[in-house]
């Protein structure tokens, strides 16, 4: 019993973070139309920021929590005005190539730097510990990421689905130019939103570094199984996205409890299945 | 008799030259359309009349002349710039967002003027929004979608509308309802420029007749016209 809520909370914590990485490409994609290869590098990055703004500023993790995924973000809409905007009007292909080079490029920038071996980032004070369930023994920390992120992508999915800028994101999925036909500043919506999008993706680096090593290939390794996430979801769907991004982490951990040798391809396996029955995804509107 | 005041300019369209990637669309459109004026551009299907709106609004992919909206010269400056000269853009696809609900639809775009119109006094003009208003845009009817599109400018403040087929396949009910709010609007003092397939309905309410041909203007007839010059325009349209 103790090995199975073992498995589900580690499937939960991976869950989590697949659901807030999936959720920022999910947002990207539908109104940038860029399929956002840097999605892994951007983690890591947010990764870096926190264990370097520790390491060498002496910044903490409170303030990182913050400061990191700003950061982050704030690379994103540079990248955006200045490089990955002037590939809107070509093919999909260019903008996934181009962010597939970006990967490339901010990897091979930290390892050079900070070399292949993992370096490890504290847990913070206040989340030290863990409590004993009865039938689990449960750390703090890993409490503290299940919940923050569901926090996050509830807050997300609410400020989509319901409030104003919320539906300019949505019309704007639908039909950027018409949007912008109606006075709506469809290029800055864009560069916000990918900033937005990648400082997910950082907030979930900063949340992932006391619990994994901070590594240069941290992030390309996840985001293979979070590309699987997003088409098993739907591509551009939100809900999609969180749903589909923790039902995943779950079965995975559910997979290592009774078939061990198939945790790593249970979620290439569904999305296999998926794509075969609904090919626009679970939550994915055919178009 | 009152004296009327002298036409005010409030589009001027020069030398308009309208491309989608390689294919030359327009060639050298030239009209002008006053300050509370209702005009239309009427020709065959693939003549260019809904290129020469979107060319007005930027959306197309190049475009070289000139659009002077209310003075502004607008070629060079983006779409949303652009349409914030007080511009209201009704396609011909009506551009219903499916994924917002009809309030949301109807609420969504951002003022472009002021002395717009309440969201109350849209539903009173438009009844049967109101009923609808949380549904999804893309539950509604053609004619509701139809409404919803010509209500959600009238709520920004635009003075000029641009209005794509708003009468196609619809039933004639509902084309009686737009022709009213085409009128009440014209009365208010809206400029408006129609592209219409449906002669009847556009001859009743236009000021001036554009006839658009292999995307220039070939000519025009101002509505008292038009009577006498029937023949000659059933040649150009080919009723």
């Amino acid at each position: 019993m103790q090995a199975l809520f073992g498995q589900l909370l580690v499937g939960l914590i991976n869950g989590s973070f697949y659901a807030l990485l999936s959720l920022g490409l999910s947002i990207i994609f539908g109104l940038v139309n860029v399929v956002n290869f840097a999605h892994g590098a951007m983690y890591m990055t947010g990764a870096f920021f926190a264990w370097i703004g520790l390491s060498s500023l002496g910044i903490g993790y409170w303030p990182t929590l913050l400061l990191s995924p700003l950061a982050v973000g704030l690379l994103g809409v540079v990248v955006e005005r200045t490089m990955l905007r002037r590939l809107y009007q070509l093919d999909n292909l260019y903008g996934l190539l181009f962010t597939f080079g970006l990967t490339l490029i901010v990897e091979g920038l930290f390892h050079h730097q900070y070399g292949n071996s993992g370096n490890s980032f504290p847990v913070p004070e206040a989340l030290q510990g863990g409590s004993n369930l009865g039938f689990m023994y449960l750390p703090r920390y890993r409490a503290w990421v299940v919940l923050v992120s569901l926090a996050v992508c509830f807050a997300s999915w609410f400020f989509i689905e319901r409030t104003k800028l919320g539906a300019y994101l949505r019309a704007g999925t639908e039909n950027p130019r018409l949007l912008q036909a109606f006075g709506v500043n469809v290029p800055l919506m864009m560069t916000l939103t990918f900033g937005f999008g990648v400082a997910l993706a950082g907030f979930a680096g900063v949340m992932a570094a006391p619990i994994y090593q901070v590594t240069p290939s941290m992030g390309s390794g996840l985001i293979i199984v979070v590309f699987a996430v997003v088409v098993i979801g739907g591509m551009g769907s939100i809900l999609g996205s969180i749903v589909t991004g923790i039902g995943l982490g779950l079965v995975e951990g559910l997979t290592k409890y009774l078939y061990p040798q198939a945790a790593a391809t249970v979620v290439f396996a569904i999305m296999a299945v998926v794509l075969l029955i609904r090919p626009a995804g679970l939550f994915g509107r055919e178009k | 008799m009152s004296a009327n005041p002298p036409p005010v300019e409030f589009l001027r369209v020069t030398d308009l030259h309208a491309f989608y990637g390689e294919s030359h669309i327009l060639h050298g459109m030239d009209f002008r359309v006053n300050r509370g004026e209702v005009v239309t551009l009427l020709g065959r299907n693939g003549s260019g009349r809904t290129t020469t709106l979107k060319a007005i609004l930027g959306l197309v992919g190049k475009r070289t002349g000139s659009v002077m909206v209310n003075g502004r010269e607008t070629v060079g400056m983006p779409p949303h710039k652009i349409v914030q000269l007080g511009i209201g853009y009704c396609p011909e696809e009506r551009g219903i967002f499916a994924s917002l609900s009809a309030e949301e639809n109807l609420t969504l775009l951002p003022p472009v003027g002021s002395g717009g119109m309440s969201v109350d006094e849209l539903y009173a003009m438009f009844p049967n929004l109101k009923e609808r208003r949380k549904s999804p845009g893309s539950r509604l009817s053609g004619g509701e979608q139809q409404m919803l599109a010509m209500a959600r400018i009238l709520r920004v403040g635009a003075r000029l509308l641009l209005l794509d087929e708003i009468t196609e396949g619809l039933a004639p009910v509902i084309v009686q309802a737009l022709g009213r709010a085409v009128r009440t609007l014209k009365e208010k003092g809206f400029t408006v420029v129609l592209v219409e397939q449906n002669f009847r309905f556009a001859s009743k309410l236009a000021d001036r007749h554009y006839v658009v041909e292999h995307g220039r203007i070939v000519d025009t007839f101002a509505h008292d016209e038009l009577e006498r010059s029937m023949d000659k325009l059933q040649s150009y349209l080919g009723v």
